[in-house]
């Protein structure tokens, strides 16, 4: 058994023998971070990149699963939104990266505005499907209205974008303006969960009867989490059409739904390191698998039963010793 | 005329299709509250074990049978070797049985490769029948035939056996139904079986119609997510509408308004949904 080695707002408790070791291992990790990649192989830097853009995004979906105990079925919409609106204003219209950053911001977040109103009604399996529905309303449009998305053939040839002057294509340059969101987002939402506003969106997650008895506006609550969500699933899909260059249906499909809640599960719902452990740990083997084998799929697939027979705490959950 | 008759006879046939493929789906989902992402890939594999029974012995009707009976087993073991411990656990039924769909996707594409392939279909089917002013092909009535005969039987099985009020109080009050004596792991196991035998014989009868090819299986989820939310989930009158109305949606918002065919389908529903969150036949 796990001895408790955090406080409910999940700052280290005065005395806690880890407390020490897990700050000496962010620093670490944020100075890794920092310093290796100038020196990294090209690969591991395109790797690098690709998993905090993902990690961003499951981070944001963490926001609502793990914290808010709200599992989504759609949230690759908000993604896919943020991706589209860097896809159609920097190719079709030539706009710059502070206005199509702001576009894809705006637009994920309203979307995410307006469907909240529909899906926090709704509770249990009841909202998996209506996120499921909402999400397909969002990937029904990039697959079919061709005349702005291009359909299935997907927006290519968006170019990396050029900040303040300095002119990102170089995948160095790039990586570092990714390393900068991934750090905001990382401390955006750590200031949000350990806030008052976080610590009530865990007591919906654990009683949320309770919550409402004791004056709480539990919807609301449920709402701005959700929105917020939203936003940060937003900001991750515009740096990602930045990223790949490409932008297809693919990004807004059930599938990636289903995987972003695959990497929070298999980090750890309710942290903020354990998602972006999972980002690395599927990005990494999905990238590595496809190059060693053809089945990647089915060892994929394989993934995501083992994770729930094995380790339905996630990694963070099982590092921490906690079983089922 | 024409044109409405033509594509409300396609909009029916396909219907047709989709009350195989959701009405399996809707049972599931009203006796285990549980989202099954791999349906789908129960659609395909029928489809495709179907194809291989079809070209091995040339009979269509066994084509059918081997491809539903071969996927009931198969929902079967799912069921008792990996879904029934994670009762009431949504999030992990939902990454639990997109494992499998994925691990089916990748063993469909090993076993049958890449191609779209076609089941072939007995002579007397493949014909098209002139009604007034529309010709209108035999399979697309065989479907139709087929939707009309499993919603009967299903319907007769439901209201007028033993097991089917077993079924149905289990889907009404799971809890209720274990206390009166209804063995619901038993109830809950028939009932995956039954829904998956539906949706690979829904795959075998499109096999031959829309044809059998990799990503078939997730073309055809969010429809039958569709048909069973707008229905509500485990009501079979709310299949049979739903599965009718996405049809015709369906091939009237692709006729009509291409760029928007799937907005025109899914927008709808999602309206319904915030609505009626159970669906327009479904209860709490």
């Amino acid at each position: 058994m796990a001895s408790r080695t955090e406080t409910l707002d999940g700052s280290a408790l005065p005395g806690d023998p880890w407390a020490w070791r897990r700050r000496a291992a962010a620093l670490a990790v944020g100075v890794a971070l920092v310093a290796a990649p100038p020196v990294l192989p090209s690969y591991a830097l395109t790797l690098l990149t690709q998993i905090l853009i993902y990690a961003m995004f499951a981070m944001s979906l963490d926001l609502l699963l793990g914290y808010t105990g709200l599992a989504s079925l759609g949230h690759a919409a908000y993604f896919g939104l943020g991706a589209y609106a860097v896809g159609i204003l920097s190719t079709a219209h030539q706009a710059s990266f502070l206005a199509c950053l702001a576009a894809a911001l705006v637009l994920a977040t309203a979307v995410a505005a307006l469907f909240g109103l529909v899906a926090i009604r709704a509770v249990g399996v009841y909202f998996l499907m209506i996120t499921l529905a909402l999400g397909m309303v969002v990937w029904g449009l990039a697959f079919r209205w061709v005349s702005l998305t291009m359909g299935d053939n997907g927006i290519a040839g968006i170019e990396r974008p050029v900040v303040a002057g300095v002119a990102l294509a170089a995948p160095l340059r790039f990586y570092y303006l990714a390393l900068v969101a991934f750090a905001l987002t990382f401390a955006i939402l750590l200031r949000v969960v350990r806030s008052p506003f976080g610590l009530s969106l865990r007591g919906i997650r654990e009683t949320e009867r309770r919550m409402r008895a004791l004056g709480y506006d539990v919807w609301l609550h449920k709402y701005l989490a959700f929105v917020l969500s939203g936003a940060f699933a937003g900001l991750a899909g515009a740096l990602w059409a930045y990223y790949d260059g490409f932008v297809s249906p693919v990004e807004v499909h059930l599938v990636t739904s289903v995987e972003t809640l695959l990497m929070v599960a298999l980090g750890g719902p309710g942290t903020l390191v354990g998602p972006a452990l999972g980002a690395a740990v599927l990005v990494l083997s999905k990238n590595l698998l496809s190059l060693y084998t053809k089945r990647w799929l089915l060892v994929l697939g394989l993934v995501y039963i083992g994770v729930i027979v094995l380790a339905p705490k996630g990694l963070v959950g099982a590092l921490r010793g906690e079983r089922r | 005329m024409e044109f409405w008759l033509t594509q409300a006879v396609n909009g029916i046939s396909f219907g047709a299709m989709l009350f195989l493929l959701a009405s399996g789906l809707s049972l599931i989902f009203g006796v285990m509250r549980i989202v099954n992402l791999a349906h789908g890939s129960y659609f395909l594999l029928g489809g495709y074990v179907g194809l291989s029974t079809a070209m091995r012995t040339g009979s269509f009707a066994l084509a059918l049978l081997a491809g539903a009976a071969a996927i009931a087993v198969l929902g079967l073991a799912m069921e008792s070797l990996f879904l029934r411990s994670l009762r009431g656990q949504s999030l992990a039924q939902v990454l639990m049985t997109m494992g499998f769909a994925l691990v089916f996707q990748d063993l469909s594409l090993l076993f049958w490769g890449g191609d779209p392939r076609s089941i072939p279909v007995p002579p007397f089917l493949s014909g098209s029948l002139r009604a007034g002013p529309i010709f209108v092909p035999a399979y697309r009535l065989f479907i139709v035939g087929v939707a009309v005969a499993v919603g009967l039987a299903l319907w007769l099985f439901l209201d007028r056996t033993r097991l089917g009020a077993r079924i149905r109080a289990t889907v009404d009050d799971a809890e209720m139904a274990e206390g009166v004596g209804v063995s619901v792991p038993v109830v809950s196991a028939g009932v995956f079986a039954l829904g998956a035998f539906l949706a690979a014989l829904g795959g075998v009868v499109g096999g031959a119609f829309i044809g059998v090819y990799p990503g078939l299986d997730f073309e055809v989820l969010p429809y039958a997510f569709v048909v069973v939310i707008v229905g509500g989930l485990g009501s079979l009158p709310g299949v049979v509408v739903g599965s009718l109305a996405v049809g015709l949606l369906d091939n009237f918002g692709k006729a009509l308004f291409p760029e928007l065919s799937y907005f025109t389908l899914f927008a709808p529903m999602a309206v319904i949904l915030a609505l009626k969150p159970t669906g327009l036949f479904g209860r709490r």
